[in-house]
């Protein structure tokens, strides 16, 4: 290799791996603020009900067809994934605090460290979408009753990173420092253990989403979710097979890729945000 | 007034043999006591042991005739050899004196510390540097006794002279007992009142 130009990379722009990291979380946020803040302002006349554009294949007018009651599937699709992303963020939101607390009680003694892996290994043996059947039914269905459903299953990844984490912690000497110091459990694990497992915090909750997502749609797929009438992408899912036989293929390509395309998204700021917060996992 | 080490005996697990054995020693709060040994002989065991780090030892550690409770402040504060590793990495200066206590601007000035430092975290400071917070933040009104483990060994000359000086000053003022732990005997010559070799007062077989 005697030649430098030879050995190089062919790149589209110049630019660092800081620099394309950011990019590509710049570029995939955008995608999903849009996909969430036009969901926020559909316009609702083109999901009535017009059996005159019943069953059209895609066209330039519906980009992603329409179905056998004359719906624009692009609106439809749309609105399924808004709710999706809706449902994720709240579940997460469950998913974070449960996971934090439980985190965190384990740092107090070795009790309460045995009792938060127990409490993980319980959750983890039950099959998932059982146990989020189970728990959106108990808490009555609906909106409501998948948000609980998927918030209260999806902490135990979270959760056991964040106990590993909080055990190394528990070995430093300014954690052992800070007990000779007078100070409290409590304070210990809120101001010198919480600081330092905040980037764990921030990426587990970003990859969680996905998670939370898909299983939202397949709860509903299944007939346990969200209520049929709501153009949820579970709902549009389980219609569209009964209509496949028929030669309308559009009724699931597009959603299922859609909802394929969101999750990947965030799949990747979750990726790339580790790679910025913790760089030595960007190498491998 | 008066930190009381009797008959102290511990082994880091039960079956192995012990390394320390009815170790008995005593400071008075206007003593500087330096314990010397070799490497491997047990003395930062000991400095753990008298300052609450290791609690399932045998025998009786005394402050002033009584037990420590452990969930108040210790009045026995351990200084660390590594002053980076006792510093969450998350935090200011500021707040890492702060778990202890706001010394006055004196207090600060004695020991060398300058304001613009304070808002600094401790990755921007030199261990030397490090080294003064991590004494002034363990010299609490509350701290009777203090334990320096090797607090100098990495510093130079002209820092060890400074550092000395401004904690002994304090010390004396303050009432204060310290037991300083070193290899370094010319050190132990010039600050202590009085020099304890661990070898000599450990009764193993």
């Amino acid at each position: 290799m005697t030649n430098k130009n030879e050995t190089k990379q062919w790149t589209l722009y110049n630019a660092n791996l800081r620099t394309k990291t950011l990019v590509i979380i710049g570029l995939s946020l955008l995608v999903l603020v849009l996909i969430f803040v036009s969901y926020l302002f559909i316009d609702t006349s083109s999901i009535t009900t017009n059996f005159a554009n019943a069953n059209q294949a895609p066209s330039l007018s519906h980009i992603f067809g329409t179905d056998w009651m004359g719906r624009d599937m692009f609106t439809r699709t749309l609105s399924g994934i808004g709710l999706s992303i809706g449902v994720g963020a709240f579940a997460s939101i469950i998913s974070t605090i449960v996971a934090i607390t439980l985190g965190l009680l384990s740092s107090f003694n070795k009790f309460f460290d045995e009792l938060v892996a127990w409490i993980i290994d319980l959750f983890n043996s039950i099959p998932h979408i059982l146990l989020i059947i189970l728990i959106s039914i108990s808490f009555g269905g609906g909106f409501y009753g998948v948000i609980m459903g998927v918030g209260l299953t999806h902490w135990t990844p979270l959760a056991r990173v964040l106990r590993a984490e909080v055990k190394k912690i528990k070995t430093t000497d300014y954690v052992k420092l800070s007990s000779q110091l007078g100070k409290s459990k409590i304070w210990i694990a809120t101001k010198h253990i919480l600081p330092l497992v905040t980037s764990q915090i921030i990426v587990g909750v970003i990859l969680m989403f996905p998670h939370a997502i898909m299983h939202e749609a397949s709860i509903t797929f299944l007939g346990f979710g969200l209520p049929p009438h709501e153009p949820a992408i579970g709902v549009i899912l389980s219609e569209s097979m009964n209509y496949l036989s028929a030669g309308y293929w559009w009724l699931a390509l597009f959603p299922g890729l859609t909802l394929l395309i969101v999750v990947l998204l965030f799949d990747l700021i979750g990726e790339n945000v580790e790679k910025l917060l913790n760089p030595e996992t960007a190498q491998t | 007034m008066t930190l009381k080490v009797e008959k102290v005996s511990y082994g880091y697990k039960s079956r192995s043999p012990q390394i320390l054995k009815e170790v008995s020693l005593s400071v008075n709060n206007n003593q500087t006591i330096g314990l010397m040994g070799d490497s491997g002989s047990g003395k930062t065991t000991l400095c753990k042991i008298i300052s609450g780090y290791i609690t399932n030892y045998e025998g009786t550690v005394t402050v002033d005739g009584e037990i420590v409770n452990k969930n108040e402040y210790n009045p026995v504060q351990l200084i660390f050899q590594h002053p980076e590793k006792t510093m969450n990495p998350k935090w200011k200066m500021k707040q890492v004196l702060e778990e202890s206590w706001m010394p006055p601007q004196d207090v600060l000035d004695e020991f060398g510390i300058r304001n613009s430092w304070l808002d600094r975290y401790p990755s921007e400071l030199s261990g030397g540097e490090l080294q003064r917070f991590s004494i002034l933040r363990s010299l609490n009104p509350k701290t009777k006794y203090v334990i320096a483990d090797e607090i100098t060994t990495m510093l130079d000359a002209i820092s060890q002279v400074q550092i000395w000086t401004s904690l002994s000053n304090y010390c004396q003022k303050n009432k204060v007992g310290i037991l300083i732990v070193s290899h370094d005997k010319k050190l132990l010559d010039t600050v202590c009142d009085d020099i304890i070799v661990l070898n000599q007062i450990n009764n193993l077989d």
